[in-house]
């Protein structure tokens, strides 16, 4: 396998071809958030903060979208970046309804981390407090859209790994909303097989087990990297 | 060009015109000639595209030997008197003529709009009387596809969508992808306010954009094409498919096109409403059947586009200049205009100026002379700048540029270096009564109402501009509003996943490099506000 050569803020790492950007960078063991980003899913570029300088190129790129070129040069943490870090997750934080007191996944949310990594202490854009629901028709789960980031984390696993494709994206701009089916309840969708693959990968308390209360959400974020894996290198075929 | 017939009316039979009663007018024309009689009987009345003062319409073109004109403002009552001039049998209506000499028509430079307003937009018969489609014949005969391609190269066009890429570059790049399918498309998603060019030339030439579209098709080794048009241009979209209809009856699209063995399938795909669709991944995606939302560049469509295959896309106005191009070779193309920008290019003319309508232009021609001299400048506007405060360019994605500047030559870098941009060819006058805030808030709310919602700086970023822009209308504003202001306009500028959402601060940023103090006079403390220079968090009012 052919290797790259790169440097991340300025430590140089060897990444096998094909790699992202993303790769790269974890290669440095250089801290980038991610969030609409998760191993095993389709990249997406969606959520902006793995945005990285690229030496050569005019426009910041997204790491976990953009292929690794030989020689490279990036840098992940100029002030300049984490100022733009820090205003997109103040964003997030500001379109949504994000109260984390009580929330199902406090403690084990990635806007969270995400929040804490970059140093957002409070919120310098008005909080929207958007009109939004919840959608508890689920036998298992439930999907509060009052936390939903749209990531599209669950539209990607659920299309991509179960093969389901229960969910989707409806409507623009701020009044993007995740639906299932033909923006149905979701315990009506009969596509839906009840994998909980879309539990497991919400970065936030957005969807949830319906068990769980305040704090005690454990997702599993790693699973369609494990599925895609065993899938791709037919660890089934073994038996 | 045929002659044209010694006594002629032309009735534009566009939406402008429509809208504003021509097809009452062309009624009232058929049945005054057929009662007047005599002389009358020799007077040919043809619907043709658009005639280009849309503002003083219904117009309608007199071709009379020594004399003739465009007649505007007509009413149906005044059909046997227009009749009567033309058969000679009268000077009446002369007041209401404009001729040849008329500013708004004399300093125009057709090329793309050469048809427009002369062919009769339904009839391929009259459209190939006028020479369309001679070219794809004569490049199908006679040209290999890397000759089309050096001749669009020389002819230095660029793309009129707005970014201005180099065509015979995009072609190339298409053109040498590794052998397989290709796919052309010819973006007709025309979204930004007080843009209508490429309506127009739909309207009006449709067969010349079919042409341009077959020898792109021909350049790169496609034999699929698409035509992607907005909902919202129901007869553009007619047109174009009775066009369609019309040349695969002739034999000029499909298998084995005039006799060759080029072949190449047209259909029209219909947008669904959504201004993102103009951007190119997004408008791929919408031909492809899913949510027309952008996905990161690279790979460009030029390497994998519809359904992973190369793709060229090229905006309505690109491919109208290509016919053109071909037939008087790509150096005649390059010798008008700019040395960065060459050519001519349509502007949609319209706001506070007394000549609204469609004007083509060479590229560098001075924005004074296209919104003072050919638009006449705002009605009733004195002084040197004729009343202009501001002329906004480039619609959403664009900027305004101030009355000081109106000698800026329009080229593509000229107008970037103003922060503003070319943008497909809106040109929007305001007065000087008009509040710059309050534009840049127009515009985002448009960009508001029309972010897809993929990326958060666009989805999210807008929405707290529309806030902060909301204050500063509303002179409610705080001096830290102004630096927050700046801040976010430079992340969501530096932060979008697409063009759309980059490009949604630039109203605001151009009205803020350019009309400064009527943001600080919107502060609660302008006074605190140094002239022209930033305000600080420190300098807080009381």
């Amino acid at each position: 396998m052919s290797v790259l050569t790169l440097t991340v803020d300025g430590i140089e790492v060897a990444v096998p071809a094909g790699s992202t950007l993303l790769a790269a960078v974890r290669a440095a063991d250089a801290e980038l958030p991610t969030l609409c980003h998760l191993d095993g899913l389709t990249p997406v570029a969606a959520c902006r903060l793995c945005l990285v300088e690229v030496e050569g190129s005019g426009k910041l790129q997204p790491a976990c979208a953009t292929a690794a070129v030989e020689g490279v040069v990036i840098q992940t943490q100029t002030p300049q970046l984490r100022e733009y870090r820090r205003m997109a997750v103040e964003l997030f934080f500001a379109e949504g309804n994000h109260v984390c007191a009580f929330c199902v996944a406090n403690g084990a949310c990635e806007l969270q981390d995400v929040a804490v990594a970059v140093g957002m202490d409070h919120s310098r854009f008005p909080y929207q407090y958007p009109q939004r629901q919840v959608d508890a028709s689920h036998p298992l789960f439930a999907l509060d859209h009052h936390r939903c980031i749209l990531c599209t984390r669950c539209v990607r696993v659920c299309d991509e790994i179960e093969g389901a494709h229960v969910w989707d994206v409806a409507h623009r701009g701020a009044e993007c909303q995740i639906i299932a089916g033909l923006d149905q309840p979701w315990g009506e969708v009969e596509a839906c097989t009840n994998c909980g693959k879309c539990v497991d990968v919400c970065p936030t308390g957005a969807l949830f087990d319906k068990d769980d209360t305040t704090a005690e959400k454990q997702p599993h974020r790693e699973r369609p990297a494990l599925l895609r894996r065993a899938r791709d290198q037919q660890h089934w075929q073994n038996q | 060009m045929t002659a044209p017939q010694s006594l002629q009316l032309r009735c534009c039979d566009a939406s402008g015109c429509r809208s504003a009663g021509a097809g009452a007018l062309h009624a009232a024309l058929l049945q005054a000639r057929d009662q007047l009689g005599g002389a009358a009987e020799g007077v040919a009345i043809k619907p043709v595209g658009c005639l280009r003062l849309c503002g003083r319409g219904p117009l309608v073109a007199l071709d009379r030997p020594g004399s003739g004109g465009i007649y505007a403002g007509l009413t149906p009552e005044q059909a046997p008197e227009l009749l009567a001039v033309a058969a000679g049998l009268s000077h009446g209506l002369a007041d209401q003529r404009l001729g040849p000499d008329h500013p708004f028509f004399a300093l125009q430079q057709p090329v793309v709009l050469e048809g427009c307003g002369r062919v009769d937009p339904t009839s391929i018969d009259d459209a190939l009387a006028m020479g369309t489609y001679g070219q794809l014949q004569r490049v199908l005969a006679e040209c290999t596809p890397e000759q089309v391609r050096e001749q669009v190269k020389r002819s230095g066009l660029r793309g009129r969508g707005g970014a201005g890429y180099p065509t015979g570059l995009k072609w190339d790049t298409v053109a040498l992808q590794p052998a397989g399918l290709r796919y052309v498309v010819c973006n007709a998603d025309e979204g930004d306010p007080g843009a209508f060019m490429d309506r127009s030339v739909l309207e009006s030439d449709p067969h010349r954009l079919i042409e341009g579209l077959a020898i792109a098709a021909y350049a790169v080794g496609a034999q699929q094409g698409y035509v992607y048009v907005r909902a919202e241009y129901p007869l553009a979209i007619e047109r174009l498919q009775l066009a369609l209809k019309q040349a695969r009856a002739r034999g000029l699209l499909g298998a084995g096109i005039a006799g060759s063995s080029f072949n190449l399938r047209l259909e029209v795909r219909v947008g669904a409403g959504a201004y993102v669709c103009g951007e190119e991944t997004a408008l791929l995606a919408s031909i492809q059947g899913q949510r027309g939302t952008p996905r990161p560049r690279p790979p460009f469509p030029a390497q994998s586009g519809l359904w992973g295959h190369p793709t060229l896309i090229n905006n309505v106005e690109t491919l109208a200049a290509i016919p053109a191009i071909i037939r008087e070779g790509g150096d005649w193309y390059g010798a008008m205009g700019t040395a960065g920008s060459k050519g001519t290019k349509v502007f949609a003319l319209s706001g506070a100026v007394a000549n609204t309508g469609l004007v083509e232009v060479p590229m560098g021609t001075s924005l004074r002379t296209v919104v003072l001299t050919i638009g006449g400048g705002v009605p009733g506007g004195e002084g040197p700048d004729g009343g202009v405060k501001a002329v906004q360019t480039g619609g959403p994605s664009g900027g305004c540029i101030p009355a000081a500047l109106l000698d800026t030559p329009v080229d593509y870098e000229s107008l970037r270096q103003l922060g503003s941009m070319m943008g497909s060819g809106g040109m929007v006058v305001m007065g000087e009564s008009t509040a710059m805030p309050a534009v840049a808030r127009h515009f985002m709310r448009f960009s508001v109402a029309e972010s897809c919602g993929k990326c958060v700086p666009c989805r999210a970023g807008t929405v707290q501009l529309l806030e902060l822009l909301d204050r500063f209308a509303e002179h409610r504003a705080s001096l830290a509003d102004l630096e927050r202001l700046e801040q976010l306009c430079g992340m969501v500028q530096a932060t979008s996943l697409c063009g759309l959402g980059q490009a949604a601060p630039n109203p605001v940023l151009s009205t803020l490099r350019h009309f400064r103090q009527e943001y600080q006079a919107a502060c609660r403390a302008p006074q605190l506000c140094e002239p022209l220079t930033s305000c600080s968090l420190e300098a807080k009012g009381p």
